[in-house]
């Protein structure tokens, strides 16, 4: 039995007409039947891009809005149908923390009134001592200094915000905390303190997460399970580490092809799927599988009729797709959509060690003579004007000993002398890396 | 002769009675025909300034404007807003970050790409809507005789934005400056828009000048890349080069706060301690001290020079640069 569980979840937003009669002329459909579960102790996190009701659902869980059908099962209570009046009390073990962290804290309480409003409510503490006490333990935990609780928010950085809110967050001890986008508002370095902070105090204190965001990377970072959503609906759930090795789903294919990775060697070497189009509106979704307007391998049958269910693949690893198994297997040929390939452009300022490296393989003496030609044809020295890298050569260069062009004279005489020697020069650690970085990447995509 | 060299651009806001806000603080840095460079930062770090400034776009009032940008043989920061006015959106147009805020909301598509044609390039009538049309088709907009009849907010974000680069494209400019253009988009949409960017620099051979804060976006998409931290730039480098071998302890942490998607699980981040506002004056020595691990006590000796500890035309503004390969974040 899980800690959180839910059941065919479904909110549906009623769009409404007229001003005498509200009638209602349709729903919204933000989310529409999702069933997932969180363990104990770890953490799921969900992602999608904006619009996809990721959001809704985490509100749904905390009856911030109000479940249409399904059920929200909290250690063995239904959430979803608790009188108002005892799910007031229940929120204690439900707690969320907000994206964005000014928003979020009223400008006119200080820290101490902030933390300590919801222990009073929920009867933590016999009196405000004894709430300070507690309330000066959990900032130490979250690293905030103990002066702050005469402080404002104002007076905080966005990471301090943020780590106020994780703060209010756990004062209730919950059982579960729901963190919307906890550090998409924040800097890349501020990011980085908050998500290390989430798993200390995951580590520390066994907190179960439900993470919503948009970032991939983060999510897959700081999750255990991961659950993809697209309009509405969970296409793949996975284990973190099977998801990134091998997304079954077209949509995550791509949502993956798509991040950027901050690294030249990854980013040149790995091809993209573009999806075309945009998101389809979630009050007027698409009939059978709600990704088949975009997907790259849509085919002529059931994914324009059938709404594919979720279905395990083996290893909890459960996507919703008719021909997921045929995908993964390389049956299907992909119907649509635009594949950049690995390569960008042909010379360019490629480390010299690499042209060194890539010319010890086997074919040695091909490589280094391309060098040497693209040496002479004076394609060297400045990255070359963007016209021209699209022709064969460029094509070339998406072979692994391609980054021939050599960024200056020096490394184009470094595989002018290996024509005669056919032997590697120096091999240091960091040229094996690249090496195999090399070798491997294009082949097996 | 680069296309565009920023010497010493500085930018400093009044106070209004309290202190001067100096926003960007001496930034050099220059881009080639042709050429890709990212000015990368966190905000707050004078990247958006510097775009702003070399456009024009800074109020007159309050804002005092130092040294020198030289754009195709004349300084854009003394010339006169006639001048000014002839340049952008014809050899220089900017692509911004949120689109829905840069166009017009009360005037049709059309009538907002049409007019930059008339005032640029002398149309008229039918043929600047047909060139029009052509210039929607041209960023990837499907259907674009409707289009044009259509209002920003009858399209999607990333439609919205495919717009503005097709207004900023109308002209074939010589230099794009793109701020922030993806950060308001989704991943799968951003993918879009930073293909069709590098497709239009490949055939038109257009400069572009890449404002982000967005790591990854800059390792797929510039040659060149400048790092900025309170108001200077702390490193320049080839972005091979500084992807490989960050030497600035800035970029160093950088590098090592982003989450990576193919990064093995379990590994905890390195973050930089302190936040941005944990800052001394560049005047008395290095800006980033305080959160700096290398910190030591020449750091706090005067501004640090740009210098090339590793190798040429790898630039860090740094007395206590990493060296050791072996502290290349994993």
């Amino acid at each position: 039995m899980s800690l959180l569980e839910l059941d065919g979840v479904k909110v549906h937003f009623p769009v409404k007409k007229g001003i005498l009669f509200d009638r209602t002329v349709g729903h919204v459909y933000a989310v529409d039947g999702i069933s997932l579960s969180v363990e104990a102790g770890q953490t799921y996190g969900l992602v999608g891009e904006s619009g996809c009701g990721k959001t809704t659902l985490g509100r749904a869980v905390l009856r911030l809005v109000d479940v249409t059908d399904g059920k929200v099962v909290l250690d063995g209570t239904d959430v979803a149908k608790l009188p108002e009046k005892e799910m007031r009390g229940f929120r204690r073990r439900l707690q969320m923390v907000f994206q964005d962290p000014l928003g979020s804290l009223n400008p006119r309480q200080n820290i101490e009134s902030i933390l300590s409003e919801g222990m009073a409510a929920h009867g933590i503490g016999a009196n405000q001592k004894e709430r300070r006490e507690k309330i000066k333990e959990i900032l130490a935990k979250v690293g905030l200094p103990g002066n702050s609780l005469s402080r404002y928010p104002h007076e905080f950085s966005g990471g301090q915000r943020q780590r106020i809110g994780i703060a209010r967050a756990l004062v209730l001890e919950p059982d579960v905390i729901i963190c919307d986008e906890p550090v998409s508002a924040l800097d890349v370095s501020i990011q980085a303190q908050v998500i290390n902070l989430l798993e200390e105090l995951q580590e520390s204190m066994g907190l179960t997460y439900l993470v919503i965001a948009h970032d991939l990377a983060v999510v897959r970072h700081i999750s255990d399970v991961i659950g993809v959503m697209y309009l509405g609906s969970l296409v793949e759930e996975a284990p973190s580490d099977a998801l990134y090795e091998e997304p079954k789903h077209p949509y995550t294919k791509a949502l993956m092809s798509a991040v950027p990775v901050p690294d030249p060697e990854v980013e040149d070497r790995r091809e993209r799927i573009l999806l075309l189009g945009d998101l389809p509106s979630p009050a007027n979704p698409p009939a059978g599988c709600r990704f088949h307007t975009r997907c790259p391998w849509k085919q002529d049958t059931l994914c324009a009729t059938e709404r594919p269910e979720l279905t395990d693949l083996g290893g909890g690893h459960k996507v919703a797709c008719h021909f997921a198994a045929e995908i993964a297997a390389g049956e299907i040929a992909r119907t649509s959509g635009e594949v950049v390939p690995a390569v960008r452009e042909g010379v360019e300022d490629v480390d010299p060690e690499v042209v060194a490296t890539s010319g010890s393989v086997a074919e040695a003496h091909d490589d280094a003579a391309e060098a040497a030609d693209a040496a002479e044809a004076g394609e060297i020295a400045v990255p070359s004007p963007r016209g021209e890298s699209t022709d064969a050569e460029a094509h070339d260069a998406a072979d692994p000993e391609a980054p021939a062009g050599a960024a200056d004279g020096d490394a184009a005489e470094a595989s002018d002398g290996k024509l005669d020697k056919d032997e590697p020069v120096r091999l240091d650690k960091e040229d094996e890396a690249s090496e195999g970085k090399a070798s491997e990447a294009p082949a097996g995509k | 002769m680069p296309l565009l060299n920023v010497d010493e651009l500085t930018v400093t806001f009044g106070g209004r009675g309290r202190k001067d806000v100096k926003a960007v603080n001496g930034v050099s840095f220059s881009v080639d025909e042709g050429q890709v460079v990212g000015l990368v930062g966190e905000s707050g770090c004078g990247k958006s300034v510097t775009s702003l400034a070399l456009m024009g776009l800074l109020p007159r009032k309050g804002v005092t404007l130092g040294g020198r940008a030289d754009f195709d043989g004349s300084d854009l920061l003394s010339m006169s807003p006639r001048k000014m006015r002839d340049l952008r959106g014809s050899k220089l147009a900017m692509i911004f970050q949120d689109p829905l805020s840069s166009l017009n909301p009360v005037v049709p598509i059309g009538v907002q790409v049409t007019e930059i044609l008339q005032r640029h390039r002398g149309m008229k009538g039918e043929a600047a809507r047909k060139e029009a049309a052509h210039l929607l088709d041209r960023v990837g907009i499907p259907d674009p005789d409707r289009r044009l009849t259509e209002y920003p907010h009858q399209l999607s974000g990333g439609m919205r934005q495919r717009a503005l680069i097709a207004m900023a494209v109308a002209c074939a400019p010589r230099l794009l400056i793109a701020d922030e253009p993806t950060t308001a988009l989704d991943v799968t949409i951003q993918a879009q828009i930073l293909e069709l960017l590098k497709e239009l620099v490949d055939q038109e051979g257009t400069a572009l000048l890449m404002i982000t804060h967005d790591l990854g976006v800059v390792a797929g998409l510039c040659d060149q890349v400048n790092v900025l931290y309170a108001g200077k730039v702390v490193e320049s480098s080839g972005r091979r080069e500084l992807f490989a071998h960050p030497t600035h302890p800035y970029t160093h942490g950088l590098l090592g706060s982003i989450p990576r998607l193919d990064a093995p699980r379990g590994e905890p981040l390195n973050p930089i301690r302190g936040s941005i506002n944990d800052q001394i004056a560049w005047a008395e020595g290095c800006a980033f001290a305080p959160r700096c691990d290398r910190y030591e006590m020449g750091c706090l000796t005067g501004t640090p020079e740009l210098t090339e500890p590793r190798e040429a035309g790898h630039e860090a503004r740094c007395v206590n640069p990493v060296l050791a390969t072996t502290e290349v974040p994993a």
